[in-house]
Parts: structure tokens; C-alpha cells; sequence
């Protein structure tokens, strides 16, 4: 078989948690409410006679997060009707942006090489369909309380190459997007939605002529593994000498195969033109200032400096925090332990593995520093207390005794465990240890 | 310009609107009428002028993030006008299942 | 009969309760018994008018009767602008213009029928038959806010509110010999009207008298939070440009040398206009037709009529997608002719289907910069520009039958103002003593001038003995 390179773009539209909705005054939180239809008004229900008025921090969040991502920012901007119908769509056109998205060139890294971000716009969710029969005949319900909630779409440059890259960028975007604390971007809720347009080459300086779209993908998880089998069913039609179909497809991880949704070759005719009821946009230096004031520092920036400060482990430390908000009270935390010669890799691991009985971001820094010097700091001891310990674990633990004898070293951990209960006292474990096997013999 | 009836139809399934072969003659001996005037257009010197889609010279007109519920609907009234509903729900003929 | 009464001079009677709300309902549902068979001017009235009327007494408007046009929406009445897609279709809110006259203390008598969609120039496009000239019912009286320019006409109200995207307030008015005031784009919410042309809506008054207007005005315009295109600027009194005159203002006549209009009555009577304001203090300048923007030139209302064509349809097909039958309304193949045909041909603007090198869109979009630049520049010399309203007086029932462009043919003269989303006046100018039908004269102004279209129109309806 010839050796094909991937060729991969990918779009994720993120629901904006703004206390309101895009272009109207509805409540954004179609998750959770209770019934259908219940946040909605003339707007975003498409009435005769509505106009939208756009959501001011939604733009700021969108101007956010493409600084986030390194984009440029286009100074000038407007947003636009694209029209085509569908049930969930009220107006007949969603309000988007075509042209002029908000921004534009940036620029994410992953462990397989840099992707580029082509676009970032903002336009506003559709409703929620939900398929259904009712006294035996198949219809479709209908519910508005999405409808209008402010999505962000994120566009690639088919910059990436492998399934896991994918996935890597995938997450990668979580993150970001949950440290600017704009998005829950949870999946399992709809509020991040994943699609990948995939193709093969052989060539790497040819862009194929054809890609396919994966749609309806809901864990990164899933995104890898529909990708590796998109992937190589391309591959198996690539080597019968065809060309895949230009199509949508979804992917069932029940069975972990992609299926055909529908064929793309009538190209979509959306026919966009500028939104007349809401005026362009000028994003002024002061405004970006405003933004730029606001933005945390970089993810990637934030674990490097910590990584260097306190010679911590970045993957442990990822751990810990998602929003930047956290990151600053972490922040705050590991100054407060240092000036109390902590070592805050030390408490990293030891907050990364819950070894702690504290609750981050609740807890006081005094309580979580001084439960973290409670379970390092080695007791004294005198040779005569150790040796009555011990002798009184290894006399009502036989088994453990008669295991370490057979060979299991990980008796002595049990004996090691007993010995401090006995005592009531958190010890060094190297001389707990060597006096057990004394012992034993 | 000129149109020819493939066209019309296509523009015709395009906006939704279902024409009989009859309307569809009628709308393309209407359209063509009405693309002689709007041939002019073509005529006028547009080089180096941007277009300009609105009047109002506006700028920046937003609201802020707040809901209003004074503004919500309630379940009854926003489906009061829907011909088909079902719990809470409007309700269509199934359309292409997507999962 | 009270019912003729104008809206200053209802309001003055009532405040010194020289008549009263009975007196004035009672004479208005007689003439509404009488005339409405024969011209179908309202598409439905509100049964409970006169209580509410008593329950505003003490309000600026004092409960006083207005007609509205059916595109907008009235919580209790039925909306559904003259379309059998919207039949019987009551709104769940209140259109942000009525819901003021509704807090000023007005009533909204009844709605008026108009061109479906506001897709004409005739009101004979709507779905519920045509209305007839009050002044000749023979003839047609003018679109699409054709019922509401007939009900202040027949004295079934004492004053109405229409729409004009292009020329769909003022030719109206001209047909039936009222007072039409279409407001720079902008100045008066279009939230809860429905849409038409986005880019183009104005909805304004049709009245008696200037002064009516003017009093109109000042309630409904200013800034909505709900309609992003409206201007924070400040709303001032517009009956105070009513005791103004016009000296040092200075006038330019525009289009009557133009060949389709040259040798019309209309432009004779433009002329005249222009005479009589030079008479009241005016200077007066004729201003020539150019094909191309040149200095001191008007540039040809022509190419106006292809933009307008191409925006207002493009936009038409966009507004008219929500229509889908599934929140409210009838399926989309309720839509009339007229509908089909715009919306069709606004799609064809917005699509490339003949692979040109622009979007017929765009172009369109940059000849209609050319008429902005174009005003701009003769509003940096002149206060106003006159012309007629419409080529011609009314013409007969059925006119409109097989012409596409009729409505923009008979809007040609006010569609580069609308386009440039000016304001203008139309107000009556000449009356055929034989067919008792109408002349306007059309004034425009500059961007936000509604005062001194007021001023001029209100001195020229004083000084002109029709």
C-alpha cells in the first residue's frame, strides 16, 4: 500500500455562557431548562417584525479568546444573514459572519507541529430537534430554547496530519477556552461540537480534490477513533485506484465505523449579505486594549513559568486548574508555600494525587499548606517505641509476615501502613522499613 | 441578464416555494421584463466606489449581557401560533435524522 | 361630522370638551358603515375602541382614533399585511410605534389594508382585494399603504401610521390628497413591523394636515433599544417648526427635465411650487438630470430603480424566509404572485447563477453609494429638493395587471431619496377639478431635517389654494 499523509482542517463551534443570548435579551441556558420552549421571545423565535441587538461581552469573549489563539483582529467588522432552511433555524437565515469574522490568523501548537487558525467567528445557535413518533407517525419536535445562544466557530488551515494531532488540537482548545472561563464547552451538553474535513494525499505539496466531512462527534476520545477509520477506509478506496465521495458522514462508536449523512455535491448557495438591521462593527485600539487587559496569560506561557519557577510538573499542575481565575489562586497558594520553604513541585504531586484531605479553591492557603507539612514532615521517635510497634504489627499481621517471606514485597508497604497506625505518627518510611526486615529477618 | 425556466425553477426550490410548470412561464416572462431595467445598472461608472449597505452611519450598537424576562415569552405564547405542537413542543414532519 | 375633524383640531375640541369621544366614535363608525364595503379600507377594526378611547382621555392624544397599516403588529388585532400566509394571525407583542401612540393615549381604530407584503404601489397586490380612491372610486389609491392614506382621505380616521420603503407613504398620499411624511431611515423603530426592505423601512405618518404630522412625529420617533438602526439623536419639538418660515431657505427643483417627466402636468405644477416659494422668500434653483454623478447635477432616478429592484427584493427574500408555517402562518405556497416573484428574483441578486464577475447585489449596492454621495452634495448647497411624488394622478383600478415594475415606474421620483434613506414630505399640490383626483408635491431634505420639511410643506399647504 502507497503511503498516504492525512490532510485535516478542523471547525468547533463553542457556546458562549453569557448570561443572555446573542442577539436577544432570552435567557442562554437551554441545557438546563426545564421545559421546552420556555426562553424565548420574538427575536429569537423568528417573529414577524423582531430585530436583533447584539450581546456586547459576547464579542469581547470572541475578541478573547482569538487573542488566546494568536489571531489577528479585523478592525472592521459586520455580521452577516446566511440563509437556508431548516426547522431549527427560526428566521430562515442564521446570523453569522462571512467576510469579516472578528478574526482571523492564528496560530495553536501541539506536540506535532503547529496548526493555524484561519478564522474565528460569532453567530448564534439553532434549535434543538429531536426526532421522535407519535401515535405512529414519525415527526420531529421543535425546541427554541437554544435558539439564539451565542456560538463561536473555530476554523483550521488543514494543518494537521494525524488523528492524534486532531485530538490534541481538539483539547487543546478545551482548555484554553475553559482557562478564559467562556465556555464550559461540554460535550456532553452540545456546547462544544466537533467536525473534521479529512482527506488523503501522497503528494504533500497537492491538496487532494475531495474531502470528507465527520460530523456528530462527542468525546476526543471519539474524534481520534473516527478519524483513524475515516482514514483508512479512504486509504482502501484510494488503493482501488476511485476517489472518496465528496460527502458529510457521521460516525456511530458502537460499532466504530463512519456512515454516510449526506453528498455534498450540490455546493450550498447560502447566499450571505450584510446583517442591515444591526450596524458594522469598529474595533477600536482602546476597545482592544480593554480585551487585551482582561486576557490571562497564556495557558501554555502560564505552565512554562511555573515549570521554570517552581520546577513542577506541567502535566500535574494542568491538573489542578482549569479557569484562570484558579490558576491565580493557585498562583497565590504556591507564593504563600514558598515563603514557608515549601517545595511546591512536592505539593503539586501531592494535590495531583489527592494525597491531601483539602478542597482547592474552598479551603484557606494555611489550611492546605499546613495538611501539606502535616503529611511530609517526619515524626521523632525513640528506638524503643519503633521496636514495640513494630513487633506489635508484625505479631497481628502473620499473613502479611509469611507473604513477604514467599517473595511479595508489597507486604512490607501493608506492615510499613500498621506500624504508623500503631503509633499514630507519619515517620520516615526508610527506617520504618529497614527495621521490619531487621526483624523478620 | 436573462433567465431561462431551469433557472427559475432552481430559484424556485431554492426559496421554498413550490410553482407549477404554468407560474413558472409567467414568473420568467416577468423576471426577464424586469431585468431589462435593471440592465442600466451596468452602465453606471462604479469603479473605485465601495458599496454601501446601510445608511445610517452607525457604529457599534449593542446591549449589554442581561436578561430580561419581561421579555420571555411563556410556553403558551410562544407556540399560540403554531398549527402543529405537541408538549411543549412545535412540530414538523421528520426531517433527516442527523444521529 | 367629527370625523373630519383634523388631529389639532380633535385634540384643541376635546381638550376644551366642545365634543366628546361619543360624539366623535359615533360619527366615525357611520362613515366606517358606510364607506368601508365599497373602498376596503380596513382589513379589521377594533369593536372596543371608544372604551378604550375613554380610558386615555387624559393623554396627549386624549383617546383620539388612528388607522393603522396591517404590517404592524398590534397585540388584539390581527396582523398579517394583507398576506393569506399570515391570515388570522394575532401577535404576541406590540410593534414599538403603536405601542407608543397606545401610551400617548391614542387608539388604534382598525388595520388598514395595503399591497401584500407592502410589495407594490397600488394595494391592489393584497390578498383581501384592492381599496379604492375615496376621492374617485374608480381609481386606485396608490401602495402599498394605500388603505391607510384612504382612511384619513374618507375621514374614517383622524389620522393613520404606513411604511415607505420606497415611496409607499408619500405616493399614496399623493393619490388620495393627503399628507405623507416618510422620516430619514432610522428616526422611527421598526421593531414589530414586518419587514419589508431592512435597509429602506421608514414608518411615518399620513395625515390631514402638515401640523398633524408634525404632532404625529414627535410621538413616535426616537431612539428604540430594540432596533439597533435607530439614532440616539435627540427627538425635538417638530411642531415648532410649524411657526418657521422658509426665508433664506434654499430650494432646488430636481428630475422635471428629465423626458419621461418634462411635459407632465406634475412637472408643471413642481414648477409652480418652485415659483410660490420664491414668492414666500425661498431661492429657488432648477436643477438638471445627470446619467452620471456630476457636480451641481441630480443624478437620474433611473439607476435608482434597478437598485432598488435588486436591494429591496434581495432583501425581501431574505425576510420573507422565516414564513415557514411551523411557529405561526400558513405554508410558504400561500405566498401570491407578487411575493413569489420578488422573492425569487432576490435570490437570483444574491446568487451568482450567470457567473458575473460582481454579485448583481454589490453593484447594485455601490450605484446606491452614488446616490448618497449625490445628495450629499446637493444638501451641502440646498436645505431642500423638490419634485412631484408620482409622474401622474392616479390611475384606474387594474393598472397594475401584468407589470411587474409597476410600482417601481409610479415610485421613481421618491425611490433615491428612500434608497439614501433621506427624509421627504409629499404633500397635496393640485386637484382635477373632473376626476377629483391629485397632484403631490414631494420635498426631501437631508439627513435627520424633518423640521424643515415641515416648515416648507406646512407654508406651501397655507399658501397653495387647491
Amino acid at each position: 500500500m502507497k503511503k498516504y499523509l492525512p490532510i485535516i482542517g478542523m471547525e468547533i463551534h463553542i457556546e458562549l455562557k453569557t448570561a443572555s443570548k446573542m442577539f436577544c435579551s432570552c435567557k442562554n441556558d437551554p441545557f438546563f431548562a426545564k421545559k421546552p420552549n420556555i426562553y424565548t421571545c420574538p427575536v429569537c423565535l423568528g417573529l414577524p417584525g423582531a430585530l436583533p441587538v447584539p450581546n456586547k461581552k459576547a464579542i469581547d469573549w470572541t475578541l478573547m479568546f482569538g487573542l488566546a489563539l494568536n489571531c489577528q483582529i479585523n478592525k472592521f467588522s459586520k455580521f452577516d444573514r446566511k440563509h437556508y432552511f431548516y426547522p431549527d433555524l427560526p428566521k430562515g437565515y442564521q446570523i453569522s459572519q462571512y467576510d469579516l469574522p472578528f478574526c482571523y490568523d492564528g496560530k495553536i501548537n501541539t506536540s506535532e507541529g503547529a496548526i493555524r487558525i484561519r478564522r474565528i467567528h460569532l453567530e448564534e445557535d439553532t434549535g434543538k430537534l429531536i426526532h421522535s413518533t407519535i401515535n405512529g407517525k414519525k415527526v420531529t419536535l421543535i425546541d427554541f430554547n437554544r435558539s439564539g445562544v451565542p456560538l463561536v466557530e473555530i476554523v483550521t488551515e488543514p494543518d494537521i496530519h494525524s488523528p492524534s494531532q486532531a485530538k490534541e488540537y481538539a483539547k487543546k482548545l478545551y482548555q484554553i477556552i475553559r482557562y478564559l472561563d467562556i465556555s464550559d464547552a461540554d460535550m456532553e451538553k452540545g456546547q462544544m461540537r466537533l467536525e473534521a474535513n479529512i482527506s488523503l494525499t501522497i503528494d504533500k505539496s497537492v491538496l487532494p480534490n475531495y474531502k470528507v466531512e465527520l460530523k456528530n462527534i462527542n468525546s476526543f476520545r471519539f474524534l481520534e477513533k473516527a478519524i483513524e477509520i475515516e482514514i483508512k477506509r479512504q486509504e482502501e478506496i484510494l488503493e482501488t485506484g476511485k476517489t472518496p465521495v465528496q460527502e458529510t458522514r457521521g460516525y456511530n462508536a458502537e460499532k466504530n465505523i463512519t456512515y454516510s449523512q449526506r453528498s455534498k455535491e450540490d455546493a450550498a448557495d447560502y447566499r450571505y449579505f450584510p446583517e442591515p438591521d444591526i450596524p458594522p462593527i469598529k474595533i477600536t485600539e482602546n476597545w482592544l486594549l480593554q480585551i487585551k487587559n482582561q486576557l490571562p496569560k497564556n495557558y501554555d506561557q502560564l505552565l512554562d513559568d511555573w515549570s521554570k519557577k517552581y520546577h513542577l510538573d506541567k502535566n500535574l499542575a494542568s491538573l489542578l486548574f482549569e479557569t484562570s481565575s484558579q490558576a491565580n489562586w493557585l498562583e497565590e497558594l504556591f507564593t504563600y508555600g514558598q515563603k514557608q520553604n515549601i517545595d511546591i513541585s512536592k505539593l503539586v504531586n501531592f494535590l495531583a494525587n489527592k494525597k491531601l484531605q483539602v478542597t482547592l479553591y474552598r479551603d484557606d492557603y494555611e489550611k492546605i499548606i499546613s495538611s501539606f507539612k502535616q503529611a511530609t514532615t517526619v515524626a521523632n521517635v525513640s528506638d524503643e517505641e519503633l521496636n514495640k510497634a513494630v513487633d506489635e504489627a508484625l505479631k497481628t499481621n502473620p499473613q502479611a509476615v509469611a507473604d513477604y517471606k514467599n517473595g511479595k514485597k508489597n507486604a512490607l508497604n501493608f506492615l510499613l501502613g500498621q506500624t504508623m497506625k500503631i503509633l499514630k505518627k507519619r515517620l520516615d518510611p526508610s527506617l520504618v522499613i529497614k527495621k521490619i526486615v531487621e526483624k523478620i529477618g | 441578464m436573462k433567465l431561462d425556466k431551469t433557472l427559475v425553477l432552481k430559484i424556485a426550490s431554492l426559496a421554498k416555494i413550490p410553482i407549477s410548470e404554468k407560474e413558472a412561464d409567467e414568473l420568467l416572462s416577468g423576471f426577464n421584463k424586469t431585468l431589462e431595467v435593471i440592465d442600466n445598472l451596468f452602465s453606471v461608472d462604479v469603479k473605485n466606489i465601495e458599496p454601501l449597505y446601510q445608511t445610517t452611519f452607525l457604529e457599534n450598537v449593542f446591549r449589554e449581557d442581561i436578561v430580561d424576562e419581561k421579555s420571555m415569552l411563556s410556553q403558551d405564547e410562544a407556540l399560540r401560533e403554531a398549527k402543529n405542537k405537541y408538549n411543549g413542543y412545535f412540530v414538523v414532519d421528520q426531517v433527516l435524522e442527523e444521529d | 361630522m367629527l370625523n373630519t375633524l383634523t388631529l389639532k383640531k380633535a385634540l384643541t375640541l376635546l381638550e376644551k370638551k366642545e365634543i366628546s369621544l361619543d360624539d366623535l366614535y359615533h360619527d366615525l363608525w357611520k362613515v366606517y358603515e358606510e364607506k368601508n364595503q365599497l373602498l376596503n379600507v380596513y382589513l379589521s377594526v377594533d369593536k372596543d375602541a371608544l372604551k378604550k378611547a375613554k380610558e386615555n382621555e387624559n393623554k396627549p392624544l386624549k383617546g383620539i382614533p388612528i388607522a393603522v397599516k396591517d404590517n404592524f403588529l398590534t397585540v388584539g388585532l390581527p396582523t398579517t399585511a394583507s398576506s393569506k400566509v399570515l391570515d388570522g394571525y394575532l401577535p404576541q407583542y406590540e410593534s414599538t410605534v403603536t405601542k407608543k401612540i397606545k401610551e400617548a393615549g391614542g387608539v388604534v381604530f382598525g388595520k388598514t389594508n395595503m399591497d401584500a407584503w407592502a410589495h407594490g404601489s397600488s394595494t391592489e397586490t393584497s390578498d383581501y382585494g384592492p381599496t379604492k380612491n375615496p376621492r374617485n372610486p374608480k381609481f386606485l389609491p396608490g401602495g402599498s399603504s394605500g388603505g391607510s392614506a384612504a382612511a384619513v382621505a374618507s375621514d374614517m380616521a383622524i389620522a393613520s401610521l404606513g411604511t415607505e420603503t420606497a415611496g409607499s407613504i408619500r405616493q399614496p398620499a399623493a393619490w388620495c390628497g393627503v399628507v405623507g411624511l416618510k422620516p430619514t431611515y432610522g428616526r422611527v423603530s421598526r421593531y414589530g413591523i414586518i419587514a419589508m426592505g431592512s435597509s429602506l423601512d421608514s414608518p411615518g405618518p399620513i395625515t390631514k394636515t402638515v401640523e398633524d404630522s408634525a404632532i404625529l412625529l414627535n410621538i413616535i420617533a426616537g431612539k428604540d433599544k430594540k432596533d439597533a438602526t435607530t439614532s440616539e439623536k435627540e427627538v425635538p419639538d417638530y411642531t415648532l417648526a410649524l411657526k418657521k418660515d422658509i426665508k433664506n431657505f434654499k430650494i432646488g427643483i430636481v428630475y422635471i427635465d428629465h423626458p419621461q417627466i418634462k411635459s407632465t402636468l406634475a412637472a408643471q405644477k413642481t414648477l409652480e411650487a418652485g415659483k410660490l416659494f420664491e414668492k414666500l422668500g425661498a431661492k429657488v434653483d432648477l436643477i438638471s438630470t445627470s446619467k452620471n454623478l456630476e457636480k451641481d447635477k441630480v443624478l437620474s432616478h433611473e439607476h435608482a430603480i434597478a437598485v432598488y429592484t435588486i436591494v429591496q427584493r434581495a432583501e425581501v427574500s431574505s425576510n420573507l424566509a422565516r414564513y415557514d408555517g411551523i411557529r405561526y402562518s400558513n405554508p410558504r405556497k400561500y405566498f401570491g404572485h407578487e411575493a413569489k416573484n420578488r422573492i425569487m428574483l432576490g435570490i437570483f441578486g444574491l446568487s451568482n447563477f450567470l457567473q458575473q464577475e460582481e454579485l448583481v447585489y454589490k453593484t447594485a449596492q455601490k450605484v446606491r453609494a452614488l446616490y448618497i454621495k449625490n445628495f450629499k452634495q446637493l444638501f451641502s448647497k440646498y436645505d431642500l429638493l423638490i419634485s412631484p411624488t408620482s409622474p401622474s394622478f392616479a390611475l384606474p383600478l387594474g393598472a397594475t395587471s401584468g407589470d411587474p415594475m409597476f410600482g417601481e415606474l409610479q415610485d421613481m421620483l421618491v425611490e433615491p431619496s428612500s434608497l439614501a434613506g433621506i427624509c421627504g414630505i409629499s404633500v397635496p399640490m393640485y386637484k382635477d377639478a373632473k376626476t377629483n383626483l391629485y397632484l403631490g408635491l414631494n420635498i426631501m431634505a437631508d439627513y435627520f431635517q424633518e423640521e424643515k420639511l415641515i416648515t416648507a410643506a406646512n407654508i406651501y399647504e397655507l399658501n397653495n389654494k387647491i
